[in-house]
């Protein structure tokens, strides 16, 4: 008998020991809270794990795995699944021979993001099978759940969780025996795997096929659960909703879809038939809603308001009494603010006295556009910041142009910054434009990972570095300057003298991040240490430091 | 028994909240409880607010605490008070760093661990509880100051507890 052990663990760790246990074959993604400790800690398990330039080189990395017949995590948040979504549609339809589970950590309430989407959309509209856990134990069960389901029919399997289910800790009893080891082994199959229009048609229908097999599967799956009531009140309701139903309303029958696209709909025909009134019970978007009535379920949704923000037991119990008066308003915190002594602070004290028009970016930067910076103008997604400036450019006369400064953080800029500046290049406006990269050495915003222009892995250790200020010289930018943002006098004349040469210039802020300067430099200097055990050339480590600097 | 105990910590990004909330849920497993714990984070460590949500009992379902239903509200910043105030029960009670009087403690980064000590004198948890759950969260090398302050914040605990006993008839 394997033993049981309990544990106290967050869903985002219930997941890591999960894919351990399971024998993932490679964990890769892009930081994004509420997701991102679920790689830290498949990697701390001992799981082989690796952060990728985005969610889109990710996923297709993740996709390769499962290619080979190896079982691939892909983890992100929730808009990191818009930068994946161009491979997510076509993986669909080509399948795979391992498994491919990816996770989708949405927001809703955005505690920490630009929107609150809701991902189950995704599922529905790519035609790819989602499971919803509803705490830490159902993560950890899901999770190998997600890996059969993909085995089985060979498709990719969206693991959908929200912030209460990541970051929610409960107990986690882990006795699930592995899953039988697979060898990896490559087969062509060109007409399955290259989609090209003709392989593409007959793949499509394949995909629904599964697709069916699978709801068929899902009427009668233990991931759906159902639970007995008194006959009056019945509610269908998936992840942590589920949790605040069961506590709002213990007398109602319960219908718990873990399993939610696609829909078992017999299942939850068979249950609005049994109760007396059909509550649906959903965060965000009203998508259970809308796909019961579409069947021809009678159902009852919430009020509108309850579309916006994370729902609780206080507004569920709102939700089954058909309450739609004002909610309370909630308590107002303290916003966040650029930490003491951040090396962000003059750089947004010197974009505010320049009067600048600041198109900015995603990181801890955008906080430049609270008081008493208020020093950043718009802000969209991930790598936006280069393109709609370089709109505005276009558009405004030229001595306001002259004002727009595009501002990226080093992670954010190899996430999607590169594109932007080949656009820079290849359509410059009249008056040029200023590219400000903010590096700062790491992805601070999340918690201090590595990416590319670190140098460093998901485990801080050394491998190769992409070097910011090498890559847009050679992509074309005629101006490049590396500056330390804390000498206040010499980073404003630089500026200054950009902006007015009316030529394309980036100039790369260095400083390192203050939270995370101390173990850069541990990490530094632990990798100065390994590459000349005999006090040898130094060498190697010279080209892993980042204090290169150009006029 | 279907109670269940409901905390709330609160405070800024950078004080240990999340760290009390930790020991707090370790704690209540060590002890046999089921337990839930829940926080948002994210932009937290840029000195915002951060709440963290702590429910224990024999059977516990929703892992957020409902406004207006916390028993107790430990709120290490004192400028948080006031706006965490609504989500304490008329009978709760509040734990802040007042109650520590004068006594200063060797390390204010553990002042959150301290208030955590306050809050353990209401608490069914036997003393090996919180023992494990140290051993589960702490580093060893800043295990005895966090000792130390808990000590202090139990003292504290204690006149606390006199005192509302002494009020509430
Ligand atoms: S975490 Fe780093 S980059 Fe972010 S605000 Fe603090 S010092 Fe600045």
């Amino acid at each position: 008998m394997t033993k049981v052990k309990r544990q106290l663990l967050s869903g985002d760790e219930a997941i890591a020991l999960a894919a351990l246990r399971a024998g993932v074959t490679l964990g890769t993604g892009y930081p994004g809270t509420p997701s991102t400790e679920i790689l830290e800690t498949y990697a701390r398990l001992g799981g082989r794990a690796q952060w990728a330039p985005n969610e889109k080189v990710a996923l297709e990395v993740g996709a390769g795995v499962a290619f080979a017949r190896g079982r691939a995590l892909v983890t992100m948040k929730h808009v990191g699944l818009n930068v994946a979504a161009d491979v997510l549609f076509t993986v669909a339809y080509s399948g795979v021979s391992g498994a491919l589970v990816i996770v989708s950590a949405d927001d809703p309430g955005m505690s920490s993001s630009q929107n609150e989407q809701d991902n189950r959309r995704y599922a529905v509209a790519a035609g790819v099978p989602m499971v919803e856990p509803a705490d830490s134990q159902e993560a950890y069960d899901f999770t190998f759940a997600a890996l059969e389901m993909s085995e089985r029919w060979g498709v990719p399997v969206l693991l959908r969780l929200t912030t209460r289910v990541c970051h929610a800790k409960s107990i986690v009893a882990d006795g699930r025996a592995p899953l039988p080891a697979v060898a990896p082994r490559f087969e062509r199959n060109i007409p399955e795997r290259v989609m090209i229009p003709a392989h593409a048609r007959p793949a499509h229908r394949r995909l629904r096929q599964k697709l069916a097999e699978i709801a068929t599967w899902a009427e009668t799956a233990p991931l759906n659960r159902r639970t007995a009531g008194d006959g009056r009140l019945g509610i269908v309701t998936s992840g942590v909703a589920v949790m605040h139903a069961r506590e709002a309303a213990p007398q109602a029958a319960l219908l718990q879809l873990g399993v939610t696209h696609p829909l078992p709909l017999q299942l939850i025909r068979d249950f609005a038939a049994s109760v007396q009134e059909c509550v649906v019970l959903e965060e965000g978007d009203p998508y259970l809603e809308e796909a019961l009535r579409a069947a021809g379920i009678a159902v009852r949704g919430k009020p509108a308001g309850y579309r916006f923000g994370e729902l609780n037991v206080a507004r569920t119990r709102r939700i089954l009494a058909a309450d739609a008066s004002p909610e309370p308003a909630p308590a107002r915190g303290k916003p966040p603010q650029l930490c003491p002594g951040c090396p962000y602070r003059t750089v947004f004290t010197v974009l505010r006295r320049l009067e600048c028009i600041v198109s900015g970016d995603i990181g801890c930067y955008t906080l430049g556009a609270l008081p008493p910076f208020e020093a950043m103008d718009f802000q969209t997604c991930m790598g936006a910041s280069i393109g709609m400036g370089l709109g505005l450019r276009h558009t405004l006369p030229a001595d306001e142009a002259r004002r727009v400064v595009s501002v990226i953080g080093d992670s954010t800029f190899m996430h999607s910054g590169l594109t932007g500046v080949a656009e820079m290049v290849y359509n410059p406006p009249a008056t040029g434009h200023v590219l400000l990269i903010l590096d700062n050495g790491t992805t601070a915003m999340t918690g201090q990972q590595e990416h590319p222009a670190t140098g460093r892995t998901l485990n801080h250790e050394p491998t190769g570095r992409v070097a910011i200020e090498a890559v847009v010289r050679a992509m074309g930018v005629p101006q490049v300057d590396v500056v330390d943002p804390m000498k206040e006098a010499e980073f404003e004349a630089l500026l200054r003298e950009r902006l007015a040469s009316g030529r394309l210039a980036v100039i790369v802020a260095r400083r390192s991040c203050i939270l995370a300067a101390g173990a850069i430099r541990a990490y530094e200097k632990a990798a100065a240490a390994r590459s000349q055990p005999l006090g040898g050339c130094p060498a190697d480590a010279a080209t892993t430091t980042t204090g290169e600097t150009e006029g | 028994m279907e109670t269940v105990t409901n905390i709330v910590i609160a405070g800024l990004g950078g004080q240990g909240v999340i760290k009390a909330s930790d020991i707090l849920a370790q704690a209540a497993l060590a002890a046999g409880l089921d337990v839930k714990k829940s926080e948002i984070h994210g932009m937290s460590q840029r000195g915002g607010s951060v709440n963290s949500d702590v429910r224990f009992g024999a059977r516990v379902l929703s892992p957020m605490v409902p406004t207006g239903e916390a028993d107790f509200l430990v709120v290490v910043a004192p400028d948080q008070v006031e706006n965490n105030r609504p989500l304490l029960c008329p009978t709760g009670v509040l734990i802040e760093p007042r109650l520590l009087g004068e006594t200063s403690l060797a390390n204010p980064r553990t002042l959150n661990v301290a208030l955590l000590g306050v809050l353990s004198v209401w608490l069914p948890f036997p003393p090996e509880a919180w023992r494990a759950a140290f051993d589960a969260q702490l580093a060893p090398k800043i295990r005895v100051a966090n000792e130390a302050a808990f000590a202090v914040g139990i003292a504290a605990g204690a006149r606390e507890k006199l005192r509302l006993q002494s009020v509430t008839p």
